[in-house]
């Protein structure tokens, strides 16, 4: 049998068997629904319904109630979008890239960060499908057949690239976290005794039986997925990047963008799985599986992603002055000496300086601390996109060009909107999916129970 | 002679794993076995075949990239007739192909992760409505049950293999006739 090393934390505490896993995980399934639950669901949804009444007026209205102007034609929008897309990010690389690599840590955590991803790709996808203004066309995007003459997309334009690569990664998103779900789904409809939610739980469930056969192929479709779903993760950021860095915008116009998005969307992503993990650990008792450890990796990563953040801002300052292209390094001393200088100052302390904190093994063991840095990570990378978007368009090569931009009430109701519906339906997630992965957790439970690992150490191999 | 159906229960997988290899080192075939999640070591001893689905995977992607490189083609080369867009003429394929791929990945990867999820559900007839077959509920929780017929065993009446079955700790045992 394997046995991992003493020295390693034990990923699951306290003594747990089996079956203390499936009570433990299956609990808010099965019982009442708690009273912070229904008023944190209560508030989300009023604040979604807002969201939602946004996007009604936008449409019945007309692109115009955002304040976008002739110069600065895209702003919170896109700034929206980029930063939905990047928190969806660490779903996938906790999913699949962390299984490439073994880490066990993320049993505990990926289940809940897939659901996030997926919840986050499509408040993303309001935002350009809203932007197009008459949203009813929006199908006009794909390669169809159509009767205008035959008119087909643009391969060439890299918005076309993204639409290919967005909806990929939701559809495939979805179908990694669903398949995944199958053997836990057959936990609950097993466990449960009312026959409607029973029948519920089985259709869900889709008959699985955890026949030795069918695991072996679970196994190995898992596998696939994240070997497929690893350097989708990775191209999707990359094309989005590229929706800016293919154009001749100065301050858009760079190579470093794609490896620079990537790790700006895990290390928001890691941010915003924190802000959630934490919230959730706490409110549905999963301290034993969730516990400092693995907060711990996660503020690693975030230390880490956060430094290559740095290091890409310094870079491209650096080289917008060597480059002596003088458009190219005006657009960056607008950034940090120009109107909107505020916002980058607000972006360089988030997500330069705060992260760095985390060096402190006191500061990234706290979890109240990391639950704040985690807030203050998310805003600076939503400042980062803002900061890219709208100071580089916002001063054109003639100062006839020169505009700028206000948010008016319907670009701020939009954003704090999908924030509603996206903690409404993970809000609905958590109440009815097993948040953990039950079947996942239970694997390594021998190897990884604390213990299991005090008995193994114990007797001899 | 009737066929019986033998499960025999375990609430430890290396119970399980240990039982299951001392009968088939007597020659008992094991039919099937449930658990609430993959047992690693199982598969060689009972008998059961590496899977072919990655092989599905990598058809599946080399047809998305066929199909999207026959598409970027069509839409951009030969149904457009190398229409120039910014300056940029598509008249042959290959020299605006590194602006197709992109999306020829993307569709590789789309076809190669749908189309693999699809054979595996359908492979394993786990479909939405299909009801649930494992031979108690206890086995999605934390119990793994052992599958033995004495269908497949013709050699051994079922007394034999609970006679077998009896030192390898089962947490239960049951024997219906099917």
């Amino acid at each position: 049998m394997y046995r991992e090393s003493p020295v390693r934390t034990p990923l699951v505490l306290g003594h747990k068997t089996y079956h203390d896993i499936s009570n433990d995980i299956c609990a808010p399934i099965e019982g009442k629904a708690h009273r912070q639950w229904k008023i944190a669901l209560t508030i989300a949804s009023i604040v979604a319904l807002y969201g939602i009444g946004c996007i009604l007026y936008l449409v019945g209205t007309g692109v115009g109630v955002w304040g976008l102007n002739n110069q600065v034609d895209w702003a919170w929008d896109i700034t929206n979008f980029v930063w939905w897309i990047g928190i969806g990010h660490a779903g996938t690389l906790i999913s699949a890239v962390l299984l490439l690599f073994r880490q066990r840590w993320r049993m505990a955590i990926n289940r809940s960060a897939e659901a996030m991803t997926i919840f986050a790709v499509l408040m993303a996808a309001i935002f350009p499908v809203f932007h197009m203004g008459r949203v009813w066309v929006a199908f006009w995007t794909l390669p169809l057949p159509n009767t205008l003459g035959t008119l087909w997309p643009n391969f060439n334009s890299a918005l076309m690239w993204d639409v290919f690569a967005i909806s990929t990664y939701f559809t495939v998103s979805l179908v990694f976290w669903y398949l995944g779900l199958i053997p836990d789904f057959a936990t609950i409809r097993d466990r449960l005794v009312k026959p409607s939610w029973k029948r519920v739980y089985s259709i869900l469930s889709f008959g699985w039986s955890g026949r030795a056969k069918h695991w072996t192929r679970f196994e190995e479709v898992s596998l696939v997925l994240a070997g497929v779903a690893t350097p989708l993760v990775f191209s999707v950021h990359s094309i989005v990047s590229m929706d800016f860095a293919t154009s001749v915008v100065p301050g858009w116009h760079t190579t470093i963008f794609p490896p620079y998005f990537v790790s700006g969307a895990i290390f928001s992503g890691f941010a915003m799985v924190l802000t959630l993990v934490l919230i959730m650990r706490k409110t549905m008792r999963l301290e034993a599986y969730i516990h400092v450890k693995h907060v711990e990796y996660m503020n690693i990563v975030i230390i880490v992603t956060g430094s290559i953040v740095g290091v890409a801002y310094l870079t491209e300052l650096f080289i917008s002055w060597y480059s002596g292209v003088e458009y190219e390094s005006y657009a960056f001393i607008n950034r940090f000496s120009g109107p909107l200088a505020w916002a980058y100052w607000c972006m360089m302390t988030c997500n330069v300086i705060s992260p760095q904190l985390f060096w402190f093994k006191k500061l990234r063991t706290n979890l109240a601390f990391t639950f704040i840095m985690s807030i203050i990570v998310n805003i600076g990378m939503w400042f980062e996109r803002f900061v890219i978007i709208v100071t580089s368009i916002h001063r054109s090569y003639i100062p006839s060009g020169w505009g700028e931009f206000k948010a008016t009430s319907i670009d701020i109701g939009l954003f704090i909107g999908t924030i509603g519906i996206f903690f409404t339906m993970f809000l609905i997630f958590a109440r009815f999916f097993p948040v953990i992965a039950l079947n996942e957790l239970k694997s390594i439970l021998k190897t990884s129970g604390e213990s299991y690992k005090k008995q193994n150490e114990t007797t001899p191999h | 002679m009737a066929n019986k159906v033998i499960h025999a229960m375990y609430d430890d997988e290396q119970k399980l794993l240990e039982a299951a290899r001392s009968l088939v080192a007597k020659g008992v075939r094991v039919k099937e076995v449930y658990s609430p999640f993959p047992i690693h070591g199982l598969d060689p001893v009972i008998g059961i075949k590496r899977t072919r689905l990655a092989i599905c995977a990598f058809l599946y992607a080399t047809t998305g990239t066929t199909l999207a490189i026959l598409g970027t083609w069509y839409f951009m080369v030969s149904d457009w007739g190398g229409i120039n867009i910014g300056g940029k003429p598509n008249f042959v394929w290959y020299e605006n192909a590194p602006a197709f791929v992109p999306v020829i990945f993307e569709f590789s990867v789309f076809c190669a992760a749908h189309g693999m999820a699809l054979t595996f559900l359908l492979r394993n007839g786990t479909l939405p409505g299909m009801p649930a077959t494992n031979p108690d509920p206890r086995t999605t929780d934390d119990k793994f049950v052992m599958e033995i017929t004495t269908e497949q065993n013709p050699g051994f009446p079922a007394q034999d293999i609970e006679d077998l079955l009896q030192p390898t700790g089962m947490y239960e045992l049951s024997i219906k006739d099917n």
